[in-house]
């Protein structure tokens, strides 16, 4: 499992003459060049900071949207509600792919191509069912004298919602977050689509990019593909709980 | 009391009950109709943005499979179903289907049964637990992208790290074209899917095992049942309803799969590794026609919907009940 890992790393500090003649074993000597030349180029940076800016926008938008909505699915009787919360659960089953013609035209005809919003808005809608699953669950759990205790105390729903159940919701929160993040830093679709101009480009494109610019430098690829991976194996190691937690809870909830 | 006599008849029969429970039931329905504004308007925001952005381009891509189209302007020049009864003679897209049945078949009949032997293994007390399922998920963090271009070039022919191992352990013979071959292409494909996915299933599959309750093995155990006997009359059955979550998952993976085929290979040799999806996006995005790209989109969407409802009918109905209660106890 780790071998193809410790390969690309190992890799990286080797020369591309090296990688053909020796590669397997440890680099001869010890070439960081090919490391350091990716890292003190702007570009980069400038690759983890729109996926960065994407991954952030969206998980705030489909956390916060999905949260007024799973709040209503837990806490509201009204008409409608099955219906709606079918056609969301139904929303898990809708590939991307399907949608990627129109939603395309869509984007092009609102003038959002080469803007990150054509890519936060999308991720956050196709977001919306998983999150709204998972967190109607949890909401649920939350008793209902609480939300009488609140009114009483002159509290509005939103009141109630925003001062109460959310502080509450926190670990819940985290997950989706998590996962929200992890989906939007993986995904190369979409941002393929939207983005034509480079200085846009998120991570997963520019792998591809620069894969295909420097095909021949093997070692340099192997170190820019490490690079690549620092950030989301970090991020991985930091928050394994709550991803694996939320995968698991999604998951079992079909 | 006389003067009530009459008109205390009439009210009776025309206004309905009396003055007290009118005022009771306005004030109800004021309080549902309130009630039902509030939950609307909790409920706005998210369903602009899916109505927006997802089920409205769903529905056109429907709208334009009827059409022959560009992708400029509006469909105008209606064909009926031209596009899919072109689409069922493609040997392309009968490919794409042949070759989706086969990665949801070996996704099944390997793929998971690793994952399980895997799981089961990692849930003893052993050392070095944490740090096992740590490398085996770490796979399904990366992109996609990331992971293709990786086996892209650990695949590649003959200076790529699979040949030249296999050359240096003296097994030529074994190494070969991986990703250009089309006898091979596939079965490569299916190594990198493994490597990438199986950490998933093996996540659940452990998830699951560890909610089967100890004393139910333990008294298995005393009983007199051995390893194999405890796995498959007790473990097993209590992990029915992950596996069929699991393999629910692993065949909508299957039927929607781009992204590793597209940065790895982008279909070839000569189609032999293209799926649906792939097919899509060559000719909705490099050869313009929309048209015929919206009806294998629409394909593509009734395949994964007739799977998933037939599924959800008879495989996972009695799960869900199940699954949404234990889950109670877990999620903290």
């Amino acid at each position: 499992m780790a071998v193809p890992l410790l390969y690309a790393a190992l890799s990286g500090f080797k020369s591309t003459d090296e990688l053909s003649r020796n590669p397997v074993g440890l680099p001869e000597s010890w070439v960081t060049s090919n490391y350091t030349q990716i890292l003190g180029s702007g570009d980069f940076w400038r690759l983890i900071g729109n996926s960065t800016l994407i991954a952030v926008g969206t998980t705030v938008l489909v956390v916060a949207v999905s949260a007024l909505s799973a709040f209503s699915f837990a806490r509201f009787a009204f008409r409608g509600r099955e219906v709606l919360f079918t056609l969301f659960t139904m929303g898990l089953m809708f590939p991307f792919a399907v949608a990627a013609l129109p939603l395309f035209l869509l984007l092009r005809s609102l003038g959002l191509l080469d803007n990150p919003l054509g890519v936060i808005l999308p991720q956050a809608a196709f977001g919306l069912p998983m999150t709204i699953i998972i967190l109607r669950g949890f909401f649920r759990q939350i008793p209902g004298e609480l939300e009488e205790a609140a009114t009483l105390d002159g509290c509005s729903s939103f009141g109630f919602f925003w001062r109460v159940l959310l502080p509450m919701a926190r670990p819940a929160l985290g997950t989706v977050s998590v996962l929200a993040v992890v989906t939007s830093w993986n995904n190369f679709f979409l941002p393929l689509l939207v983005f034509t101009d480079a200085q846009w480009w998120t991570l997963p494109i520019g792998v591809q990019q620069f894969q295909g610019q420097y095909s021949a430098q093997y070692a340099k690829v192997f170190a820019y593909l490490v690079l690549a991976m620092v950030p989301a194996l970090a991020f991985y190691s930091v928050a394994e709980r709550q991803l694996v937690g939320g995968l698991t809870a999604g998951a079992t909830k079909g | 009391m006389t003067s009530t006599f009459l008109p205390d008849k009439r009210t009776g029969r025309d206004a309905g009950p009396p003055p007290p429970a009118t005022d009771r039931a306005r004030s109800r329905a004021r309080r549902r109709a309130l009630n039902w504004l509030t939950a609307a308007g909790f409920q706005l925001p998210a369903l602009v943005l899916f109505m927006g952005l997802v089920l409205l381009p769903m529905l056109f891509a429907l709208y334009a499979a009827f059409f022959r189209w560009g992708g400029f302007g509006m469909p105008s020049d209606y064909i009926g179903g031209e596009n899919f009864t072109r689409l069922f003679q493609d040997d392309v897209f009968l490919g794409d289907l042949w070759r989706c049945l086969v990665l949801v078949v070996l996704s099944l009949v390997i793929q998971l049964p690793f994952a399980l032997a895997m799981a089961v293994l990692l849930n003893q007390r052993m050392r070095g637990r944490a740090v096992y399922r740590m490398l085996f998920f770490a796979p399904y963090v990366l992109s996609e992208a990331i992971t293709g271009i990786l086996f892209g070039m650990i695949f590649a022919p003959d200076d790529g790290f699979a040949d030249q191992v296999l050359g240096k352990v003296g097994l030529d013979g074994l190494g070969g074209e991986w990703f250009a071959d089309p006898s091979t292409v596939m079965a490569t494909l299916f190594l990198v899917m493994t490597w990438k996915y199986f950490g998933f299933h093996m996540m659940l599959y452990l998830a699951g095992l560890q909610a089967v309750p100890r004393e139910l093995t333990e008294a298995a155990l005393i009983d007199g049942a051995g390893p194999w006997q405890r796995f498959r009359n007790v473990t097993l059955p209590l992990l029915a309803p992950t596996l069929r979550i699991s393999v629910f998952l692993s065949v909508i993976g299957a039927i929607q799969l781009f992204d590793l085929v597209w940065v790895t290979t982008a279909g070839g040799p000569d189609h032999h590794s293209e799926t649906m999806a792939v097919t899509m996006f060559q000719y909705g995005f490099k050869r313009y026609q929309v048209g015929y790209a919206s009806a294998i989109s629409v394909v593509m969407f009734a395949i994964s919907l007739v799977f998933a409802l037939a599924y959800q009918r008879f495989v996972l109905r009695r799960d869900l009940e199940g699954a949404t209660t234990t889950m109670r106890g877990d999620a903290k």
